[in-house]
């Protein structure tokens, strides 16, 4: 094993590794991050693999797992280097032909191909496909030509450089003041100068300092902490280990929460290969630094992301935020100076180092600097991870990168920033996406989650998945967002249920003020905002549920009902509708139509998805409102056929 | 320790650095309201009841009396308006614990059906057995708003029975959940 001492034995090993990676002429990179394995990837690359071995090619041809591309809508993916051709939902049976064809031979096989929908025509590389050509990939480009196991493979993008750049080169002061040029902020949520953070935890006194990766990202429907810890965690030591050295800290911990076995155990096999090859331990690359990093397993709670509830959760305390007004960069892990950071805020630090902090400022706005990866899911045709400089527009993202909505759907609003984030109108697809503006307009950046919905989608129904979410995961220690969020959740769940009263959105909007203001920590203080940001900017919905007693979007099923439009109906009734019903709720009457039994009916909506598009008879109206009043059997004389 | 000056409600106050603003105030004769605040305890700062405003270099915040350390120069403001409206909506929000304070801040019905009938999870009766009985017998199950005080039960049980928490309780509750 060779122990790296100084930067030319590095250097010597990234030459070594390339002449090594070069002895094969093809590589096939196959993405096993988590969607694309959800795909059946790994069954993919284990084709692959023994059908190198079958056919002798192990000297020729190299096949690389690889930690997420950010394509998941389309996966599994499969890029063949060096000509970067790349497939996508390829599957086992693809397998053969793929060798045939583009491994040996000098064709591609065009089905796989992506089909830009405009043109109409097939690309060939990653690179010409819209939903990668509108990215500025930075953080995750190594993603796609490494092994997330293999430390060589990090070593030979040029990994570890930035380490012995800076502990070579640059004294600790040189390094923090660079990452404060460059303006490197927060990028989990708060969006806070890592660079002044560093400072601080450098000039506190105490011994010994404490950094930590935060990785507890748990917001619902993000994960790019997760694909970069997975795909590319020596990226997250590096900066760690850099940040460490520029602060004065000896002791790291990554904080990986349990629900990614996977991160928890790449980032274990990195600290573990980067301590043989001595990135780790004592006299780092012989520059007398010591520092060592521990894995801590989160326990499963959102609120233990909040900083000081992370750091009381490492010291074996419950994951609950302190209330005390010190900071963690004074008083921290076991009263020490501490510094966190999260975990895309740390892969930065490297390309900062390396590149500079000019290179940095190139990119983004004014006062949020270089690039974001934002987790684009939800009612969005190319579903993903998207790495984009700072300052990019709502609507690049949504529609440029994401290819807009699934057909015939219209946009409605974006939820940005996850629980403690707002939701977006139309109207303000044009903002600038940087740390300041969406704060402006009551979202916030957030760890970078975004989700697209669309008509169908209930603004109050949105705001109270949210604050459900929230009042289970909230500490509860606090008055305000604990008992806040109770009583948002009920005049929510009322309001839904068509039971709200005149007054509630004035109610709702007081409760967020008081949370705002006296909420221990920052998860309660920001926890209105999905209620708050979705009364702004669709009010006209909340109206509508309280006087109308109607759901605008059809989302809230007490609000709706499943009715069947006998004029569209086939004939003879195709039954599909009453098939697909599970608790019978669907009978066929003396004319041979078919009827919903509203009594019987429990609002699942799979009538609904099973009439075929030709038909689209079974439609959401309505609740006539009270519902008492009606039939609730079928009375014959109504039926149009 | 060096003395500190700070003003409370406009008078100037002396103060032995290290000390909260709820300390402070006491002295000074000034009473700020609590729910959660025992001297024999650790400040906790979850029933924000003793929420002030203070205003530091012309920026005025809201923060936990119990726990923000006195400053020089400091101005603190313990019945401001934002105060006030904090205080009734958590004494509407806990209803019906908390009602000492319904008069003062002219509070007659809540206008939420509250959670647990008389605790406000102040959380005397799991610090104190932690903190000054040293027993830990009591925790707090649960998290967000399922949380509640409840006693270690089983093999692992401490409880020694001493009842000093009952009368910590102004709810009753620990008594109940005993029965």
């Amino acid at each position: 094993m060779p122990s790296v001492r100084t930067a030319a034995d590095l250097a010597d090993l990234r030459t070594e590794t390339l002449a090594a990676q070069k002895a094969k002429p093809v590589w096939i990179t196959v993405c096993t991050g988590t969607g694309c394995c959800a795909y059946g990837a790994e069954g993919l690359a284990d084709g692959f693999e023994s059908e190198i071995d079958k056919r002798g090619l192990g000297r020729q041809v190299g096949l690389r797992r690889t930690g997420c591309h950010g394509f998941c809508e389309r996966g599994p993916l499969v890029v063949i280097e060096p000509k970067g051709i790349c497939y996508l939902h390829a599957q086992a049976k693809d397998i053969p032909t793929i060798m045939d064809k583009t491994v040996l031979g000098d064709e591609v096989v065009t089905r796989l191909l992506y089909l830009d929908e405009e043109t109409g025509k097939r690309v060939r590389t990653a690179a010409e496909i819209p939903f990668y050509k509108h990215q500025k990939r930075i953080l995750l480009e190594n993603n796609v030509l490494i092994e997330a196991t293999s430390i060589l493979d990090y070593i030979g993008v040029g990994g570890y450089s930035a380490l012995a750049k800076a502990l070579n080169q640059m004294t600790p002061d040189a390094v923090i003041q660079e990452v404060k040029r460059a303006n490197l902020r927060g990028r989990g949520g708060a969006g806070f100068s890592a660079g002044v953070k560093w400072e601080t935890t450098r000039n506190a006194s105490g011994a010994p300092k404490y950094a930590i990766v935060n990785g507890d990202e748990g917001d619902p429907g993000a994960y790019m902490d997760r694909s970069l810890l997975e795909g590319n965690p020596h990226s997250v030591l590096e900066g760690l280990i850099i940040g460490a050295y520029a602060m004065g800290a000896t002791e790291g911990f990554i904080y990986v929460r349990q629900e990614y076995p996977l991160a928890r155990k790449h980032a274990q096999m990195a600290i573990d290969r980067a301590r043989e090859y001595g990135f780790l331990g004592a006299n780092i690359l012989g520059s007398g630094f010591d520092f060592d990093v521990t894995i801590h397993r989160g326990a499963g709670a959102f609120v233990s992301g909040e900083s000081s509830a992370l750091v009381n959760a490492i010291e074996g305390h419950v994951g609950e935020p302190r209330p005390k007004y010190t900071h963690l960069s004074e008083k921290g892990l076991w009263g020490k100076p501490t510094c966190l950071n999260n975990v895309e805020t740390w892969a930065n630090v490297p390309f900062i180092v390396n590149r500079g902090a000019d290179w940095f400022r190139s990119m983004g706005t004014a006062n949020s600097k270089g690039t974001k990866i934002f987790s684009l899911v939800g009612k969005v045709k190319n579903s993903g991870l998207v790495e984009v400089p700072m300052g990019i527009t709502l609507r690049d993202i949504i529609f440029k990168i994401g290819g807009g909505l699934p057909a015939g759907k219209k946009f409605k609003g974006v939820q940005t920033g996850g629980p403690s984030g707002g939701v977006l109108p139309e109207a303000l697809l044009d903002l600038p996406v940087d740390f300041d503006e969406l704060d402006k307009v009551g979202s916030m950046m957030g760890s970078g989650g975004m989700i697209v919905m669309d008509e169908d989608t209930c603004m109050v129904d949105m705001a109270r998945y949210y604050v459900n979410f929230l009042a289970h995961e909230s500490c509860g220690k606090c008055v305000p967002c604990r008992e806040g969020l109770r009583q948002m959740l009920t005049i929510l769940d009322r309001i839904a249920g068509g039971q709200g009263r005149e007054g509630d959105i004035e109610l709702l909007e007081e409760l967020s003020e008081f949370m705002e203001m006296a909420s221990l920590c920052a998860l309660g203080k920001s926890a209105p905002n999905p209620v708050r940001s979705s009364i702004r900017y669709f009010r006209h919905e909340y109206e509508a549920h309280i006087r109308e007693k109607r759901c605008p979007a059809g989302a809230c099923s007490a609000l709706i009902q499943y009715e069947i439009d006998q004029t569209k109906c086939s004939h003879p009734p195709c039954g599909a509708c009453a098939r697909a019903c599970a608790v019978e709720a669907i009978q066929k009457i003396d004319t041979g139509a078919y009827w919903v039994l509203q009594e019987k009916c429990i609002k699942c909506g799979s009538c609904y998805t099973a009439c075929p598009d030709k038909f689209h008879a079974v439609r959401k109206a309505p609740v006539a409102w009270p519902a008492w009043q009606f039939p609730s059997t079928p009375v014959r004389t109504e039926i149009t056929v | 320790m060096g003395q500190v000056t700070l003003e409370i409600n406009g008078k100037s106050v002396q103060a032995s650095q290290g000390i909260t603003i709820l300390q402070a105030a006491k002295s000074a004769g000034v009473e700020i309201p609590t729910l959660c605040d025992d001297g024999r305890l650790e400040p906790y700062g979850a029933c924000r009841m003793c929420m002030v405003e203070i205003e530091k270099k012309g920026r005025t915040r809201l923060v936990a009396s119990c726990l923000y350390p006195v400053e020089e120069g400091l101005s603190v403001q313990t019945e401001s308006a934002k105060v006030t409206k904090i205080r009734k909506m958590l004494v509407e929000l806990l209803w019906p614990a908390g009602q000492q304070y319904a008069k003062k801040y002219g509070v007659t019905r809540s206008r939420f059906a509250t959670g647990m009938a008389d605790c406000s999870l102040c959380g005397l009766c799991v610090r104190y057995c932690a903190e000054v009985k040293k027993s830990n017998a009591l925790y707090f199950k649960g998290r967000g708003i399922d949380r509640k005080p409840a006693l270690v039960d089983g093999p692992h049980a401490t409880c020694s029975s001493c009842g000093e928490c009952f009368s910590l309780c102004s709810g009753g509750w620990v008594v109940a959940s005993r029965a």
